[in-house]
């Protein structure tokens, strides 16, 4: 089970929250010109990380916000939670 | 390899017993092969076993980082069925369902395959028209299912409560007599046996750290026992495919999720067919030891951890108990967990990749097992030929691109 540490509400059993899934997936920004192997790629493909990976919450049954978290796929540790919008940790550009 | 019959057993019993020989070889890696396969679950060595039988290629190397059917081969709840919406999904299960029907004498090997029927149970006025839809369609691809009124499902089973004020009454369910479970290690087994005694080198403990890719073209797999060389390469690793995929350089639509099963301790028989519940989320049959196997649906997070929270199996319990009141004082023995990867479409992708000679077989979800013959006939058509198997046209990786997906998120009945 894991214990996720809400910004707002701390730390809270996970059947509160709601997973969103993959962070920072970046709608294109000329749809219209897209190739459709492209729209495929937004659409489908996922980074689907095994170690560090960057997803999506929402506290469902708490605060009702959304917000970012750092979340080891070996172990299911927590490292970081952050804000929507702000960039991934450690990446080199946005 | 010793074949397994009445006349050797007599004769391996007037021996004293215990002389049979090893069901297959401990195989070293050898420095090349024609085809390697990456993973020793039940689809890769069913991969292994037909490009032998059926297309003379035998010698091929399958590579195992730990064990033969260690990963989701024996950690499924053993369910065999065909009865699939959409044509593309029917015509694949039904091929693999029918393989599963003669695999025991094929092998030489008894994989216990009971045809023990399995019921889809309706909860609501939707489920009940969407069953009827479902038993339609399955019928119209020459595949059997009925369906069942609410009497005909108590009948059948007595133990389940149909009493009208349950919290989700069964008002009827749909019905594949010829679904049931088989022995899931039996499988890996007996396919592992017989693709040795067609010249397959069966390599554990031996995994895959990348790829030897030569102008776009696959020329061999690095491992944790050394390199080796191949002219083609076959990607079929249930929880890892996207894992593999990133060493080849390339995305797949793909999450892995944690699935979680568990038995109960063993009883007598009380339950001789396959019972599942989409509305209340659980799936149950008895196994020949008398434990009752059961699962539900995924975790909603991403995790290669093979466990899963809690929470999950407590809602599959309370979905047993409200369908099985008599299981409410049962002790659980064992609880489990899997990596699943899971398709936007719920169906998987078999055929080729952007790398030449590289092939993936990725992405069943929640119900490879019922699969696992079927699939290993149309990936070994698609690597030894170069070409997919009619089958397998619909379920290539393009379908993203092309828009033509096979939505099977009501297929498994329960993982809606």
């Amino acid at each position: 089970m894991l214990l996720i540490p809400c910004p707002w509400c701390g730390p809270r059993d996970e059947t509160e929250f709601s997973c969103g899934g993959e962070a920072h997936i970046a709608r294109p920004k000329e749809p219209a010109t897209l190739s459709d192997a492209a729209w495929a790629d937004y659409l489908f493909s996922r980074r689907n990380t095994k170690g560090q990976h960057h997803e999506r919450w929402v506290h469902t049954h708490g605060c009702r916000r959304w917000f970012n978290v750092e979340r080891d796929t070996r172990t299911h540790e927590i490292t970081n939670v952050y804000l929507m919008g702000a960039p991934r940790p450690g990446a080199k550009e946005g | 390899m010793d074949r397994y019959s009445l006349s050797n057993l007599i004769r391996n019993a007037r021996r004293g017993g215990g002389t049979w020989s090893r069901a297959w070889r401990d195989a070293e890696p050898k420095p090349a092969y024609d085809i390697v396969i990456i993973g020793g679950g039940g689809h890769g060595l069913a991969t292994a076993y037909y490009l032998a039988k059926e297309h003379g290629v035998a010698n091929v190397g399958v590579v195992e980082k730990g064990w033969i059917g260690g990963g989701n081969t024996g950690r499924n709840t053993t369910i065999i069925r065909s009865n699939y919406l959409w044509d593309e999904s029917a015509a694949l299960y039904e091929k693999s369902l029918k393989l599963y029907e003669g695999l025991s004498h094929d092998l030489n090997f008894n994989i216990m395959f009971s045809q023990r029927g399995v019921l889809n149970l309706a909860h609501t006025e939707g489920d009940l028209r969407e069953i009827a839809r479902r038993t339609a369609a399955v019928r119209l691809n020459g595949i059997d299912s009925e369906f069942l009124t609410t009497a005909q499902v108590k009948a059948m089973v007595p133990i389940l409560n149909t009493s009208a004020n349950a919290r989700y009454p069964v008002l009827g369910a749909s019905l594949q007599r010829r679904g049931g479970v088989a022995r899931h290690d039996a499988v890996a087994w007996g396919l592992a046996r017989a693709a040795d005694a067609r010249g397959v080198d069966i390599i554990q403990n031996c995994e895959v750290t990348g790829f030897d890719i030569k102008d776009g073209r696959v020329t061999g797999v690095r491992t944790s026992r050394g390199p080796i060389a191949a002219k083609k390469v076959g990607i079929v690793v249930a929880g890892h495919s996207s894992v593999l995929a990133d060493m080849a350089g390339f995305r797949l639509p793909i999450e892995s999720h944690p699935l979680q099963a568990a038995v109960s301790e063993p009883i007598k028989p009380v339950l001789d067919t396959v019972v599942m519940s989409g509305t209340v989320h659980v799936y149950v049959s008895q196994s020949d030891r008398g434990e009752l196997v059961m699962g539900a649906g995924i975790d909603a997070y991403t995790s290669y951890a093979q466990r899963g929270s809690p929470a999950v199996i407590e809602t599959m319990m309370a979905s047993a108990v409200d369908l099985f009141p008599i299981f409410s004082r049962l002790r659980m023995m064992r609880q489990w967990g899997g990596v699943v990867d899971v398709c936007p479409d719920a169906s998987p992708i078999i055929g080729t990749t952007p790398v030449e000679g590289l092939y993936v077989n990725a992405g069943w979800g929640t119900g490879g097992f019922k699969a696992t013959p079927g699939s290993g006939w149309v990936f070994a058509h698609q690597i030894a030929r170069g070409e997919p198997h009619t089958l397998a046209v619909p379920l290539a990786l393009s379908r993203f691109a092309s828009g033509a997906l096979i939505d099977e998120h009501g297929a498994a009945a329960v993982s809606h």
